[in-house]
């Protein structure tokens, strides 16, 4: 049973036909011609499908630790479902105006795209900074992240919600600096669409979150 | 149960050569048999399957090994086959049936939690055991006595043991007497085991817990009535106290720790130690419970932090030395720990939830939501 | 005083955090002289680079490549040096353990004994396992379905070097400050930032956490490619099954380890900013981590293992010359797995008191994953079932991957039945159990894929009286390292314990010595083998298609063209080379010129400044910290402003490379 005995045997194959056969399949029809489109988008979902899963870990931790307020303050303490609503307000509206925007992009209004993104990055700050008021706020009251679990698992998801908003921020404004550049380009659309699926995505993780943390505990 | 005990009996001839002792396939208590018994059901099950694949793994190759002098029976385009299909999920699927039967029988007989006394023993004795770092500590609350690394009960009588820590997860491992359960700080977990023989048994931790771990052994005596008797007199006459204050000193870290007794235990200590209030100015975890359940502390429990502090006063560093590190500073808003520490602050506060309040419930008074939480199910999620 | 040694006192400088010179183990002899042979070895290779002038090539051909072959042989690459560092760690266990008997110390103390089977643990999960699979899955995935490269060539650069960014991490801690104590899976709180101070448990979240990016960008690249890259005529049901596995494992993966991504979060965020998720007090729960972690740690070992079926799967289809018997229950099996392995988690601690209805559940599931696995083994069995088996080196591996793993299967399901896992559980029975099916599963298996697809990427066979030699050795070797520890579990005796009192026990462990010296010896071989059949190139050369093969990858050059294949193909049927050979199918002469990724240095850049964040992380050096994340940041957006990423290879050159390639 030396290597030798099978290097000398013969493929096990039948061949079919003697002649080689030089793109003999060349003639079938490329039913899948466009198979090969563009990656990203498959893989930015798969992406965001991950990031899920993340925060689906943040929101059991919240679910489990959510009631130990280790003789601390509760949402009740806490929360002012006005400034929340604000809050929220502010998401939701980016939401529809980075819609405006690839409505717009849709139309080649490069001018247009722009001017809807920067409204976004707006509200998309204006959230971001009424988040850090809020987390200053508790900080200051002795209600940081330290005092209890509840709290630990309130800073850790709505924190995490916030650092995703603030990189799509980093991300829109990147973007808008290159539509400037370049145009509406096949590139630059690609990533505008990509980026819009982010944004919704933390939308739907801030309903989520709104629900979730805020709206049912302070009922 | 006999054909099985018989092949036991078998295998421990073998290994008895060996001139070690197979806890596990030779226990000395009814719980040990019972697993024994399906460890052995379980094997002989599988190798229905197993010992085929086996054979085949080493026979077909050979067999069809591509030198071999005839041939003709080489078939290229064997690829499926409905009855080797059939076969091939239906036999597994048969013995993990059977198993599963099994395990469900013996998972519910051989629970943990479920108390012995369907066994028609003599009276259960009550064990407290908590894990320290690192050596273990049991309370013999019924005799008010306690040891240290050292474990004596009266044998054919059921034990029930409580088990919790101090600080980090161990396991109570007697392989003689049977399987394990965790210990872990802040909660309380149930062990039933029982030595049907006299005997010295080794106990450890089972799971690791820092740099003294391996020293966390000790010595299972089973002895008969009488001695056991003896024994808790010899240690009521002879022994300190294990009061509040012992416990603590008793706690800091320590390695490979001789035994050592306790003549008397302070009446609820092992309750403070499992609500993690044996110190002074602590609140139980019952009562934080209690009134998390209620609506927690308010923001004026905020400045109470250092109340509820437990890990940070055990702080170690890595060969095991303790580490002081400053008490926890109050963060501003609230009102401070200036009052919280004193029990006499209870009259001079309004607040029903203040943390003095809170301080001066007897944790052996109130029915604790966490004790009986545990009880039911100790898994987090 | 618990022990006469006390840790360095935790300082803070503003410039260099918490380090200090304290921290340096100047005083460990057996660090001092790694230390000495890794700089000595390091050196060595610096030099010999300057010397033949290797450093350019080194750096445009392999560091900034995006091609998904290099990259693949890159992960294997790191993955043996990685396993050499893990065996080293194991070698030391295997020693104490041998010697710590009925009072002796041995020759580690308990401060360094924790270190190093944390180390074993991580190194070998993280770093020897995750990346051997992720290199065959790189290397050899993208050539089966036919694809050019796989569907993002720059993450998949990125990945690598996060991967190695993590792995550098670890080896740091050898030399500067200490690993982590806690055992491979950290459970709180003594992982927690009180019971386990200084930096060996930071050293364990930077590292993992930075690999972990790599990990999970690496499975999303993965899906994306099977998904969208297939050559046209490719249906999912006509994958190889090797391809098959990677999409069920790259799905695990990024099911999974997201998981682990939160998780440790969590406990960083406990142990660097007093959070209270897993702490006794404050209302944290430690056991919320431990189902965590076994939540993301359970479908990893499956992670490890499916695409180890896969190459087994192609080889016994080769070598026994036979198509695979029951590829569609081949498919569905390894999809039962990838549904079972999420819920079966519970099984890791039967002993922390839950109901016993709650443990049932987990433990027949359990059972339940042991059908479609044994499914999967008949499958093999009956595919070598009246085949032509040939009993080369890659068939050898395979055998003794079906016997060991049959064998590591039954014990596994023996700990899976609640009543007996009690008395087993953290014995060295489940010590034996894991090697026996991660040796024997994954190793194995590693090691047949890699005597089989070395000739596809260096167009030469490995020698097969060397590669017979690490076999034996190997498999002798692990029966007499661990059928001792199987019998000291059934003595109950307890895992990680750096001492113990029973005299009695001290023959199994010096047995189970003797079995690590001899795994040694075939890893030696295994290195040994690689040398001979280096120098050896022109007697082993081989042509395309050495084996016989059937599946796509032997249908280009060995070792194939960096546009893998010449044209883009369409494939007719399961086994699409294989259908190739028997119509006579030749490729085009008439070549076009093809569209390629260019290699980017951003991956590696990125990856460097990971490394120095979570060094910094690990040392409380926040300047350094905050530096290092802003220069991730601007390399990488600086990176989305490169437009001009891809060029075409001219038809001319095709036409060369295919011509040299017909004369090889």
């Amino acid at each position: 049973m030396s290597s030798a005995t099978y290097a000398e045997e013969q493929s096990m194959v039948e061949p079919l036909a003697e002649r080689p056969m030089h793109h003999a399949r060349e003639a079938r029809p490329r039913e899948d011609a466009h198979a090969h489109s563009s990656p990203t988008p498959v893989g930015f979902w798969i992406y965001l499908m991950s990031d899920c899963v993340i925060f689906g870990a943040l929101f059991a931790t919240y679910a489990v630790l959510g009631g130990n307020y280790a003789g601390g303050p509760a949402p009740k303490d806490l929360f002012e479902p006005g400034f929340i609503a604000i809050e929220t307000a502010l998401l939701l509206f980016s939401s529809v105006t980075f819609g405006l925007a690839m409505l717009r992009a849709g139309k080649a209004d490069t001018n247009g795209t722009l001017m809807w993104l920067a409204v976004t990055a707006l509200f998309g700050a204006g959230f971001i900074g009424m988040e850090i008021y809020e987390f200053n706020h508790l900080i200051h009251l002795g209600a940081g992240p330290d005092r209890s679990a509840f709290l630990s698992s309130f800073f850790a998801l709505v924190g995490t919600h916030g650092l995703h908003v603030t990189g799509g921020l980093i991300w829109l404004i990147t973007l808008m600096v290159q539509i400037r550049m370049h145009g509406l380009i096949g590139p630059n659309m690609q990533r505008l669409g990509t980026l819009s699926m982010f944004w919704h995505f933390l939308d739907l993780v801030w309903i989520g979150v709104f629900s979730f943390v805020y709206l049912v505990r302070l009922i | 149960m006999y054909r099985t005990r018989n092949l036991l009996l078998a295998a421990a001839g073998a290994f008895a050569l060996s001139g070690c002792q197979y806890d596990v396939l030779s226990p000395a208590g009814w719980v040990g048999d019972q697993q024994r018994d399906l460890l052995i059901i379980s094997v002989l099950l599988m190798l229905i399957v197993i010992l085929p694949v086996l054979f085949m793994s080493v026979y077909f190759p050979l067999k069809y090994r591509a030198d071999r002098e005839d041939t003709s029976d080489y078939d290229p385009e064997f690829e499926h086959s409905n009855k080797l299909e059939a076969v091939v999920w239906g036999v597994p699927i048969l013995i993990i049936v059977a198993l599963g039967y099994y395990t469900y029988v013996y998972t519910h007989r051989l629970d943990p939690y479920r108390p012995l006394d369907h066994l028609e023993a003599g009276a259960p004795v009550e064990i407290q055991a908590v894990s320290l770092d690192w050596k273990w500590l049991f309370i013999y609350p019924e005799q008010g006595i306690a040891s240290v690394n050292e474990l004596v009960v009266p044998a054919g009588r059921p034990i029930n043991f409580s088990l919790s820590s101090s600080t980090v997860m161990n396991t109570l491992s007697i392989p003689a007497l049977g399987g394990m359960v965790y210990s872990m700080a802040g909660m309380e977990t149930k062990l039933h085991l029982i030595a049907d023989e006299e005997g010295v048994y080794p106990g450890r931790s089972a799971h690791y817990s820092g740099p003294g771990f391996a020293g966390m052994v000790f010595d299972t005596t089973a002895t008969s009535d009488e001695e056991f008797d003896a024994w808790v007199e010899g240690i009521r006459a002879e022994a300190g106290p294990l009061t509040r204050e012992t416990y603590l000193a008793l706690e800091e870290p320590s390695m490979n720790v001789p035994v050592s007794h306790y003549g008397s235990v302070e009446d609820g200590l092992f309750g403070r130690i499992v609500e993690m209030c044996v110190e002074e100015g602590k609140v139980c975890m019952g009562h934080m419970m209690m009134v998390d359940d209620m609506g927690g502390g308010g923001l004026d429990g905020v400045g109470d932090a250092a109340a509820y502090s437990y890990d940070r006063a055990r702080t170690i560093d890595g060969f095991g030395n303790r580490i002081e590190l400053p008490p926890l500073e109050s963060h501003g808003g609230g009102h401070g720990t200036e009052h919280g520490t004193d029990h006499e602050a209870l009259n001079g506060t309004e607040q029903p939830n203040g943390l003095a309040y809170v301080l001066a419930m007897d944790p052996n008074a109130l029915c604790s939501p966490f004790g009986t939480q545990t009880e039911k199910e100790t898994n987090g999620i | 005083m618990a022990s006469e040694h006390i840790q360095p006192a935790e300082t803070f400088s503003p410039i260099f955090g918490r380090l200090t010179l304290d921290w340096i183990p100047i005083h460990e002899p057996i660090l001092i002289g790694t230390f000495a042979g890794v700089a000595l070895g390091g050196l060595l290779v610096f030099a010999l680079m300057t010397y033949f002038r290797l450093w350019v090539p080194f750096w445009k051909n392999w560091v900034t490549t995006v091609d998904h072959k290099k990259i693949g042989i890159m992960y294997m690459v790191l993955a043996f040096i990685m396993m050499v560092r893990g065996f080293a760690d194991a070698l030391m266990m295997r020693g104490q353990q041998a010697m710590a008997a009925g009072g002796s110390e041995g020759w580690l103390p308990p401060h360094h004994y924790d270190q190093v089977f944390t180390a074993h643990g991580v190194i070998m999960i993280f770093f020897v396992a995750m990346a051997f699979i992720t290199g065959f899955m790189n290397y050899v995935m993208p050539l089966q379905i036919g694809a050019r490269d796989v569907a993002f060539p720059f993450l998949n650069n990125f990945s690598l070097w996060m991967t190695v960014a993590g792995a550098l991490l670890v080896n740091i801690s050898l030399f500067v400050g200490e690993f982590a104590r806690v055992g491979w899976l950290a459970f709180p709180p003594l992982s927690g930032a009180n019971y386990s101070t200084g930096p060996g448990m930071d050293y364990y979240l930077w590292a993992l956490q930075i690999a972990g990016v790599g990990t999970t960008l690496s499975g999303i690249n993965m899906i994306a490619t099977i998904v969208k890259m297939r050559a046209p005529g490719m249906k999912l049901m006509d994958m190889p099954i090797f391809t098959w596995t990677a999409l069920i494992t790259n799905v695990l993966i990024v099911a999974a380890f997201p998981v682990l991504t939160a998780t440790l979060a969590l406990l960083t965020l406990d142990r660097y900013m007093d959070f209270r998720f897993f702490t006794n007090d404050f209302g944290g729960n430690a056991m919320m981590y431990v189902n965590l972690i076994w939540i993301w740690g359970h479908p990893e070992v499956y992670i490890l293992i499916i695409p180890c079926f896969g190459i087994i799967s192609e080889i016994v289809s080769t070598f026994s010359r036979k198509p695979i018997f029951g590829y569609r229950t081949m498919v569905w099996a390894t999809g039962c797995i990838m549904v079972l392995s999420f819920i079966v988690w519970l099984h890791h601690f039967f002993t922390m008191g839950s109901g016993a209805n709650v443990n049932t559940f987990f433990g027949i599931t359990t059972m339940i994953i042991a059908v479609p696995t044994g499914v999967k083994i008949f499958n093999w069995l009956f595919t070598m079932y009246k085949g032509r088996v040939r009993l080369e080196v890659p068939m050898l591996w395979t055998i003794g991957f079906l016997v060991t793993f049959t064998i590591g299967g039954m014990t596994g399901v023996m700990l899976a039945i609640p009543p007996v896992d009690f008395q087993l559980h953290n014995t060295l029975f489940l010590i034996a159990h894991f090697h026996n099916v991660i040796i024997g599963g994954v190793v194995f298996a590693v090691f047949a894929g890699v005597t089989y697809w070395w000739p596809k990427a260096f167009g030469f066979k490995l020698d097969e009286v060397w590669g017979k030699r690490a076999f034996w050795l190997w498999f002798v070797g692990f029966y007499v390292a661990f059928m001792p520890l199987y019998a000291l579990g059934l003595m109950g005796v307890t895992r990680r314990m750096n001492s113990y009192p029973d005299a009695a026990w001290q023959p199994y462990f010096i047995v189970a010595a003797i079995g690590a010296v001899l795994i040694l010896a075939g890893i030696l071989c295994n290195f040994m083998n690689f040398y001979v059949s280096i120098r050896d190139r022109k007697r082993l050369a081989c042509g395309n298609d050495p084996w016989d093969a059937r599946t796509l990858e032997w249908a280009t050059q060995s070792p194939p063209a960096p546009y893998n294949f010449p044209e883009d193909i369409s494939v007719v049927g399961r086994e699409a080379f294989w259908q190739m050979k028997k119509e006579n199918y030749q490729f085009s002469t008439d070549y076009q010129p093809i569209h390629m990724p260019k290699g980017t240095a951003s991956g590696v850049v990125i990856s460097a400044f990971a490394l120095i964040f979570g060094f910094a992380m690990v040392w409380y050096i926040w300047w350094l910290a905050i530096a290092s994340f802003v220069a991730m940041l601007a390399i990488g957006i600086a990176h989305t402003f490169n437009y001009n990423r891809d060029y075409y290879i001219p038809a001319d050159e095709v036409r060369q490379t295919e011509a040299k390639g017909a004369l090889a």
